[in-house]
């Protein structure tokens, strides 16, 4: 198979940034294919938190003094970073979590738990959801007598919409959807999903998780009501994430936290809000990780996310064509590069992942083996568990190759 | 291979993880557990035949990774035979062997042929495929109920 000459982004220069893709592990260099898990930071996202803790750090929305305003100024600039990311009309539509994970749990209780729910209300989800995108929702069955009903994959790992329109009914009252799955990468169709949401008045909660890192978003066209990803998929920090919700949405949700910032006034026994999106920032924010997220917002900003989708395509392509091909391998998820995102779930006859993984690791490899946090999506193809590799911006076809040689050492080990 | 892989996947161990020894259900078993690794899906099934103290049939079912199947593998064969203290005791051991340092001497008398798991020590996060039967093992002991006869 010939590689095709020049990838569209410059990956030696961006792998130049990244400090950790410099080390190697156990004496090989390292290929990192596992950036759905959480993706590697490059220098300036570094640097970024670096700076903010020697040079301006101070509690944010508080200080009188110049420190504090820095500080404000950097998070709060951050905030406007993500909402032009991901084409939001107001910063005020940006709530800072700490993950992905606690985005929807936000909306979970906020909007399903402590909001207008009522018993007998439907949650809508799908199978192939991360676990963070099922579990909330029991919370909310359980303590408020929702009933959950699941949209079923195909077996080419697309959602089958014909089912969706018959769970689709006056009585649901949320529709909740992976724009990405972490272990098909299918991308799934979350605008027209949205659409018909809305068509019956149900709001609609999308987890961009694994999709805003990897390709462009406008939540204008999706028009989605909710949507959350978290910042270390993305280049930026652990410990922030992201709440995307449209003004009707957050003022319809309860906050979660109680404490400092996210009040008006306090009195004994009572208090009053703050605005939106201040109301969900209860506590000292993660004010290091959401300026490290802005950083990072700037870095794939410039490298373009038109860019980075086409270069994950091109990787996911080659890799489709030359892992997809290698006899005794099973590729998972759609074969058609344009609904499928950068993941590559896949199994080897007569080897069990956590072998793979070993193996691959030992080659310098790191990939994911398991469930992948999606046991329901396991129990849907019946498979016990998978390898994963997935790309991102400082990966290429070598990557791909390097894999390839590992899964064959793979199956010599277990010929 | 490289050597710490050589180690890891020796002769042994993919023999028994490819054609397991005592690989099958008891039906008439005095007692049996289950043991389940959510982390990687692998899940075992130990069933036991007691005589008095004595384990005089053991055997497994189930699905996991070369690691966890030859170690459920080789501990059936290990066990059969041993009384519950023996098999405790045994245990112990196997489990100072995969979780010391590398390098540290392993104690191949009394260990037999479960030395050959002693390369898992290196990888630390697949101590927990080795010793998946050995947990489930203790359980099924742990389990044992009088057999009622329905006379
Ligand atoms: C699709 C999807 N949703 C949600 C999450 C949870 O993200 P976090 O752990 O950052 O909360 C993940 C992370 O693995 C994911 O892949």
């Amino acid at each position: 198979m010939a590689k095709p000459a020049k990838m569209l982004l410059n990956v030696p220069a961006i792998k130049a940034d990244f400090p950790i893709l410099q080390r190697k592990v156990r004496d090989r260099r390292l290929v990192y294919l596992d950036s759905a898990a959480t993706s590697q930071k490059p220098k300036q996202v570094i640097d970024a938190t670096t700076d903010f803790y020697s040079r301006y750090n101070a509690n944010v929305h508080r200080a009188i003094y110049e420190l504090g305003e820095e500080a404000t100024r950097e998070y709060e600039g951050a905030r406007e970073k993500v909402a032009a990311f991901i084409g939001a009309k107001s910063p005020n539509e940006i709530v800072f979590t700490k993950s992905t994970t606690e985005s929807l749990n936000l909306v979970a209780y906020g909007y399903g738990l402590k909001g207008k729910l009522q018993k007998g209300d439907e949650i809508l989800g799908t199978v192939m959801e991360h676990h963070s995108n099922h579990v909330p929702w029991h919370f909310v069955k359980d303590h408020k007598g929702a009933v959950l009903k699941y949209v079923d994959v195909s077996d080419d790992g697309t959602l089958k919409m014909e089912q969706y329109d018959e769970l689709l009914t006056k009585r649901t009252k949320i529709v909740t959807v992976a724009l990405c799955s972490n272990v098909l990468g299918t991308i799934n169709p979350v605008k027209e999903i949205a659409k018909r949401a809305h068509e019956v008045g149900a709001v609609c909660v999308v987890d961009a998780a694994q999709a805003a890192p990897h390709m462009p978003i406008d939540v204008q066209d999706l028009d989605a009501d909710f949507l959350a990803f978290s910042g270390h998929k993305m280049l930026g920090p652990t410990g922030i994430g992201i709440l995307h919700g449209k003004p009707e949405a957050l003022e319809a949700t309860e906050p979660l936290l109680g404490g400092g910032e996210m009040i008006r006034e306090v009195h004994l026994g009572r208090a009053s809000w703050n605005d939106v999106p201040y109301r969900f920032e209860g506590g000292t924010p993660n004010i290091a990780g959401a300026i490290g997220l802005g950083a990072a917002v700037d870095y794939l900003t410039n490298l373009g996310m038109e860019s980075v989708r086409a270069h994950e395509m091109e990787i996911t392509q080659y890799a489709l064509d030359k892992i997809g091909r290698i006899n005794g391998v099973t590729t998972y998820g759609p074969k058609d590069v344009k609904k499928k995102a950068g993941v590559l779930a896949f199994t080897i006859d007569n080897a069990h992942p956590h072998d793979v993984a070993s193996i691959l690791d030992v080659e310098g490899i790191c990939i994911r083996s398991g469930h992948h946090c999606a046991q329901p999506l396991m129990e849907r193809y019946d498979l016990p568990a998978t390898a994963r590799a997935s790309f991102y911006v400082y990966n290429d076809l070598e990557d791909v190759d390097v894999l390839a040689a590992g899964i064959k050492k793979v199956q010599e080990v277990f010929a | 291979m490289m050597a710490d892989l050589r180690e890891l996947y020796q002769e042994t161990i993919l023999d028994h993880s490819k054609r397991p020894r005592n690989f099958h259900e008891i039906p008439s078993a005095d007692a049996s557990a289950v043991g389940h690794n959510p982390l990687c899906g692998d899940r075992v099934t130990v069933f036991l035949r007691l005589s008095d103290d004595v384990l005089s049939d053991v055997a497994f079912v189930g699905q996991g990774c070369a690691i966890s199947k030859a170690s459920a593998s080789l501990m059936t064969d290990a066990v059969k035979g041993k009384t519950k203290a023996q098999a405790h005791e045994l245990f112990q051991k196997f489990h100072r062997m995969v979780t010391g340092r590398p390098g540290d001497p392993v104690d191949t008398p009394s260990l037999g042929k479960l030395a050959v798991l002693s390369g898992v020590c290196e990888f630390p996060v697949r101590v927990k495929c080795a010793s998946l039967p050995w947990h489930t093992l203790e359980a099924a002991i742990a389990a044992k109920k009088e057999i009622v006869s329905l006379e």
